[in-house]
């Protein structure tokens, strides 16, 4: 029993919030690409916020709830219907068993995530439920899932358990909580984004006109990008003298650029060590933002200070730490 | 030393600016500290050749110090990265660097060439040698493994000579076989797992080096040493027939 996989869609993974602690070893940290949505999501369904999920990319898949169960959908929004109703995203929807949730056609964004209350209970490697694809390790199988497969759930929380019972015995359907999460919080999603960014450590070692054009121009995102990293087409950008680079750690949302001069961004699944120039850093508020960005669309960047960033880091934790209390409110 | 800020939540301390065993063992003591004793906020750190990178949450380094937050969030506070610049600053300062560098040599066989090695005759070309010569001398020298990262378990290693340095592929190859074993400039590496790369492979071996059930995942460590040895391919096929 749990949830079922009639339709697998184009690449739906488990990841949680990714697996911290293995980079001295080269383990990436995997986990989500919008890490906001996903804690949204898990805190909606009374979760950990760190709980594994489902991370639904572009075209979503068909699963049989063969249980009642308390979800949450947050992030990209991808027309998820159930039984053919539309599904309220960023709030809880009480589904009961027999249930079949849909998705159709990509109205915002790249990525959303599938909270269930209680989590998926699928077996943790090097400490975390992230599903990493090229390793073949953690989340379902160390693969994306396929036709056939069966997720189990794993125990609710007290409150959302409590929650679904009183639902079940109100509800023949599905029913969304009137209550979620304000567009207000959400980060600064929006298509063709304008994302911001630090100087990266060699940004004054590429030519003035390259520095320039890094932060004048769209850059669009190429068919080739994922969760590894998002390739990106736009004017070249070269340095204004050959540097001899030596390997060192890199970071989610670092924009690296190889000899051939196109950015290329890492991201969730990207390699622990880099030896290409780094040219910007991405801030992590904006992180989100960029995982939300299909390819097609373009990006820009715009540069902004360290203690900008740092405020904006903090002020978002700060209306995260209220959410997760306004919630324990709601259900005290 | 330099510390510099890797984005807003991670810092890099640059121990020196050159590949050298003086500057690794500098990498080991400071990676030694942190693991005794990680700093407020930490959530892990890299050791490469030359840097250690922390990573931090900036909220919890300032939580974990003690830093009263406002309704306004941060406005007027000292910013995380500061508190970490001057917490690592001084962690620098107190270490030595003695650390122990282990005497472990691991032997890595090797089929060079031919579908296992697409890129032996560039790098030959590229040095005026035979692909013979490279993999004599390749084969030959014994390697430090100064970092291990790009991949689970995928060592950087030292020591190779110069006589069969490459250039980086000006494009990254999207998909690299597992078990290849590639030159980049004056670096030589195994890939553990199939992956994107720059690197110009000159050969295969059929050993795993990453095996995720086990903690730690890999077989190789920072401060290890390591030799390659030739093999035939059919010694190629019946190693990786039989495990490892």
């Amino acid at each position: 029993m749990g949830i079922k996989v009639l339709r697998a869609g184009l690449q739906t993974t488990v990841q949680d919030l990714g697996r911290y602690g293995f980079q001295q070893h080269g383990v990436i940290v995997s986990g989500a690409m919008d890490t906001f949505a996903l804690r949204m999501a898990n805190l909606l369904v009374g979760n950990n916020e760190g709980e594994a999920a489902l991370e639904i990319t572009l075209m979503g898949p068909r699963l049989e709830f063969e249980q009642d169960v308390l979800i949450a959908i947050c992030g990209a929004d991808l027309s998820a219907k159930v039984d053919g109703v539309p599904a309220r995203q960023w709030c809880p929807v009480y589904i009961k068993k027999g249930s079949v949730l849909s998705f159709g056609g990509c109205v915002f964004g790249c990525r959303a995530y599938l909270a269930v209350a209680g989590g998926f209970a699928v077996k943790e490697v090097l400490n975390s439920r992230s599903t990493y694809l090229r390793a073949g390790i953690g989340g379902y199988l160390g693969r994306a899932l396929q036709e056939g497969d069966v997720l189990t759930v794993g125990s609710p929380a007290e409150w959302s358990d409590r929650e679904m019972r009183k639902l079940a015995e109100q509800s023949a359907g599905m029913t969304a909580l009137g209550w979620g999460i304000s567009v207000d919080l959400f980060p600064s999603y929006g298509t063709n984004p304008t994302i911001r960014v630090l100087r990266g450590a060699q940004f004054n070692h590429f030519a003035q006109e390259s520095r320039d054009a890094f932060l004048a121009s769209p850059f669009k995102v190429l068919p080739q990008s994922d969760r590894m990293g998002y390739r990106l087409k736009g004017p070249k950008l070269e340095l204004s003298e050959p540097l001899e680079m030596i390997s060192e750690a890199v970071a989610s949302g670092t924009v690296q650029v190889p000899p051939e001069g196109q950015p290329i961004v890492l991201l969730a699944d990207r390699q622990t060590a880099g030896g290409y120039p780094k040219i910007a850093q991405i801030i992590s508020v904006d992180l989100p933002v960029i995982a939300q960005a299909k390819p097609g669309e373009s990006l820009r960047f715009q540069v902004v200070s360290l203690e900008e960033a740092e405020a904006l880091y903090v002020a978002r934790e700060m209306q995260i730490e209220q959410v997760r209390q306004a919630i324990a409110l709601r259900y005290r | 030393m330099k510390i510099y800020p890797l984005g807003d939540a991670a810092a890099v301390i640059e121990l020196g600016g050159e590949i050298s065993e003086a500057v690794h063992r500098k990498v080991k003591a400071l990676s030694i500290q942190l693991e005794a004793q990680p700093i407020p906020g930490m959530i892990e750190y890299v050791p490469a050749f030359t840097t250690v990178t922390v990573f931090y949450d900036p909220y919890r380094v300032l939580r974990e110090m003690g830093v009263q937050l406002s309704e306004a969030g941060m406005s007027g506070l000292v910013s995380p990265y500061r508190k970490v610049h001057d917490m690592l600053e001084r962690m620098v300062a107190e270490i030595g660097d003695e650390a122990e560098i282990a005497a472990r040599v691991i032997e890595i066989p090797v089929c060079y060439g031919e579908e296992f090695g697409p890129d032996l005759e560039f790098v030959a070309n590229h040095n005026g040698l035979t692909p013979e010569e490279v993999i004599r001398i390749h084969s030959s020298a014994e390697y430090l493994v100064y970092m291990v990262g790009f991949a689970p378990g995928f060592p950087y290693l030292g020591g190779m000579p110069e006589a069969i340095a490459a250039p980086r592929r000006p494009s990254p190859r999207l998909a690299i076989p597992a078990g290849s074993v590639g030159i980049a400039g004056k670096q030589t590496g195994v890939y553990p797992i199939e992956t994107p790369g720059g690197w110009q492979i000159i050969g295969r071996t059929p050993i795993e080096l990453f095996i995720p059930d086990s903690n730690p995942p890999t077989i190789l460590a920072s401060g290890d040493r390591i030799c390659f040895r030739a093999i035939s391919r059919q010694e190629y096929m019946e190693r990786k027939e039989g495990g490892r």
